[in-house]
């Protein structure tokens, strides 16, 4: 291992450890639109009238939310291929996407949740009276007015995940993290790849937070103050209301 | 009507003494807003003057600037003959430091719109903090004082209340036991019954006309009350577009004023 | 039944790194937290500054990566060993965690109604005094819910110190699991049950402190 950081092995480290980058990139979107769509299954869940199943749900979601991501993955790469009967193997890039995506779809149900719980009341009563099916009511009403005022609070996560993807890398999906180990395990110098990976989330995730906040402030100034998940309003949602969950609009 | 010449007998005793505050041609602008244009304003000592006007006349920055919340743009406010918002360096008159406010703004208190009570304290904590902690002083003392003060406000009874227990008229008069337990010797009053329910404003002004007869600092009182002004105040400043528009006597500005913009304002008021 | 409870000892060997180096790398980022926090409420520009760049570099980049970094940096770039990798971790997910903490902290300060600090000034506090008696015991209040969500946040990210080679309970598991494959499913549920079992005393104490955080402030 060399004694010191080096600016030749850092150089030359560079491109090596950028190739790994179009697939953290990449993974990030594939686990953030799973997490996406995913996060509607818990809303879903949550609204059937039943209060055991409502309860249950809630728990998974708390479950799944309290423990290591890290450990849901090697979950889902080792164990679930001997798990009687469901269990399969599962490439590493589709496990990463089933782990990450399923554990962060527990933060972004909550975000959708809070969403939905801030439109208006009147507006359920309104697309009632006027007669709209239960499908209609929701694709035309409802979340047309709950999505938008999330979509900060989304794009937030979008970046948390961003910085959580590089954990897939111990199941072997060859990102930028990846890619500097690797490095590293055949130069013995990991520093200065380890470094690179630094300065690349740095230079990526520092913007778009820029972006995102000025995101929320335009938001702030469209849609009611209120509606717009802001951090603030976010400590609910993280420490997830169990007693209000049983709400069924 | 005898009530009254004791009270003009008063105030022109008071007269003679020395200021206890001088504004000298004290400015003060927000950006481009000017909101106050030059103000020249002395506050003998146990003199009660009350400051009336329309919104956005200034009214309220006038009292800030005494209470360093707000530093005026130019000019100077002398507070015991001590600039309050310069001092002395090597000769040189600077911008004050914090301590320095904190030296000159001892004798001055204050009581806000909002009550501004600290919501983590009882109200007996709230009386206390500042007369140990600022003031060092005995807390047995502080403690015993601070009874009294809340007592006399109508409020012994609730001593380990909490501020969110209370009231918007309770908590306005632990505000004032609050400022009064530091027994200070001006007392600023910023429309302290503009945020209270018509129905708790009598209990609130009644303990400030208590303080202003039993008490001998000087009282400023930024208000809309117009009879209050009248009955509590020797001398009432009516404030318009950031100068001192009339001042006079409490009666002579409220009842024959000649200043036909001090006239419409009163009308307006007195309708509603 | 059986395997259980020829599981849960094995696991149980790596509690003992699990909440010491969770009750640890918490309380630095407390500290941390707090002075940089404070540091970025105040109106001094070089602390502000400083502080503000710590809290970016460390929310901007990832805790896995760190850990890995300040794995190989620390020995390399200052020439000391820290004795051993547990520090190399607490110190990761501590400063991590303190760059996150210390927004909340400075959200929080800035959250207090301005008026408590009109009404301390006009009782003649000095800043130490208001920030002391006045702002921080109301900031505090308000902090609780996140401190907590955050807390949560650090026990799952205890987990990474596995990977530099601490024997903290996932270790065990990823033992276990590697000298039987057929246990895997249980040994991880079992894993994963000891952590939430962990968490719920956050949990509960985050839920507490939100109903706390709206008592005894006055928030803008």
């Amino acid at each position: 291992m060399s004694s010191n950081f080096r600016w030749e092995t850092f150089v030359e480290a560079f491109p090596l450890v950028l190739q790994g980058l179009g697939l953290t990139v990449g993974l990030t979107f594939a686990c953030f639109g799973f997490a996406l769509l995913f996060g509607f299954v818990w809303i879903f869940l949550r609204r059937i009238p039943n209060k055991p199943i409502v309860w249950i749900c809630t728990w998974v979601m708390e479950f799944i939310r309290s423990t290591p991501p890290l450990v849901q993955l090697f979950f889902l790469y080792y164990a679930w291929p001997v798990v009687p009967v469901v269990g399969v193997t599962l490439e590493p890039f589709t496990c990463a996407v089933l782990g990450i995506g399923i554990h962060y779809s527990t933060y972004i149900g909550e975000i959708y949740r809070s969403g939905i719980e801030g439109v208006d009341k009147g507006q359920w009563e309104a697309s009632t009276a006027l007669n709209f099916s239960n499908a209609d009511k929701w694709k035309k009403i409802i979340l047309p007015q709950a999505i938008p005022p999330t979509i900060p609070m989304l794009g937030n996560y979008f970046i948390i995940m961003f910085k959580e993807v590089p954990l897939a890398s111990v199941i072997g999906v060859g990102g930028i993290l990846f890619m500097a180990n690797s490095y590293g395990a055949s130069h013995f110098a990991y520093l200065e790849p380890l470094t690179i990976v630094g300065i690349i989330f740095l230079a990526l995730s520092y913007p778009s937070s820029i972006l995102i906040r000025k995101l929320e402030v335009k938001m702030n100034t469209r849609f009611d103050k209120n509606a717009v998940l802001s951090k603030s309003k976010m400590k609910t949602i993280q420490g997830m209301n169990l007693e209000g969950s049983d709400r069924i609009v | 009507m005898s009530e009254t010449l004791v009270k003009d007998k008063k105030s022109s005793i008071l007269l003679n003494s020395e200021p206890i505050v001088k504004y000298r041609d004290v400015t003060k602008s927000f950006g481009d807003v000017h909101v106050l244009k030059g103000i020249n304003l002395d506050i003998h000592p146990g003199e009660k003057i009350a400051v009336i006007g329309p919104s956005g006349s200034g009214k309220t920055t006038i009292i800030r600037m005494l209470m360093t919340l707000e530093e005026p743009s130019s000019g100077d406010i002398i507070v015991n003959g001590t600039n309050l918002w310069k001092m002395d360096k090597k000769g040189l008159s600077i911008r004050a430091n914090e301590k320095h406010l904190r030296d000159v703004r001892g004798d001055i208190g204050m009581v806000f719109q909002h009550f501004n009570l600290f919501p983590h304290m009882t109200i007996l904590e709230n009386c206390m903090s500042a007369p140990i902690h600022v003031k060092k002083e005995n807390k047995e003392e502080v403690r015993e004082r601070s009874i009294k003060m809340l007592d006399r406000v109508g409020l012994g009874d609730k001593l380990e209340f909490y501020p969110s227990q209370l009231s918007g008229g309770q908590k306005q008069r632990v505000a004032m036991a609050r400022a009064l337990v530091m027994r200070p010797k001006i007392m600023l009053f910023d429309e302290v019954t503009s945020a209270l329910d018509p129905e708790l404003v009598g209990e609130v002004l009644e303990v400030i006309r208590d303080i202003a007869k039993n008490d001998d600092m000087a009282m400023v009182l930024v208000t809309h009350e117009m009879d209050f002004a009248l009955d509590v105040a020797d001398k009432v400043l009516f404030l318009d577009q950031g100068v001192i528009a009339e001042q006079g006597a409490a009666r002579d500005v409220l009842e024959h004023t000649e200043n036909e913009r001090v006239q419409a304002f009163l009308k307006r008021f007195r309708r509603g | 039944m059986n395997a259980i409870i020829e599981i849960l000892p094995q696991l149980l060997r790596g509690l003992q790194i699990t909440v010491s180096v969770l009750l640890a790398s918490a309380i630095i980022a407390y500290i941390v937290a707090f002075i940089a926090g404070l540091a970025r409420a105040s109106k001094n520009t070089i602390l502000n500054k400083i502080a503000g760049v710590y809290i970016e570099i460390f929310r901007g980049t990832s805790l896995i990566v760190q850990l890995f970094w300040l794995y190989y940096a620390i020995p390399m770039l200052f020439g000391i060993q820290l004795g051993s990798n547990w520090w190399t971790g607490v110190i990761a997910i501590g400063l991590n965690y303190g760059a996150y903490l210390a927004e909340v902290v400075r959200g929080s300060i800035l959250a207090v109604d301005k008026g408590q600090t009109e009404a301390s000034i006009a009782l003649n506090m000095s800043s130490y005094q208001r920030m002391r008696l006045i702002i921080l015991p109301q900031a505090v209040r308000m902090m609780l819910p996140e401190v907590g969500n955050y807390t949560i946040q650090m026990m799952k990210a205890t987990s990474l110190v596995s990977l530099i080679g601490m024997r903290d309970i996932l270790y065990y598991g990823d033992i276990m699991r590697s000298t039987n494959l057929a246990q895997a499913p249980l040994v991880y549920v079992v894993v994963l049950l000891m952590y939430f079992i962990l968490a719920l005393p956050f949990i509960w104490l985050t839920r507490k402190g939100e109903t706390l955080s709206k008592k005894g402030v006055a928030s803008q």
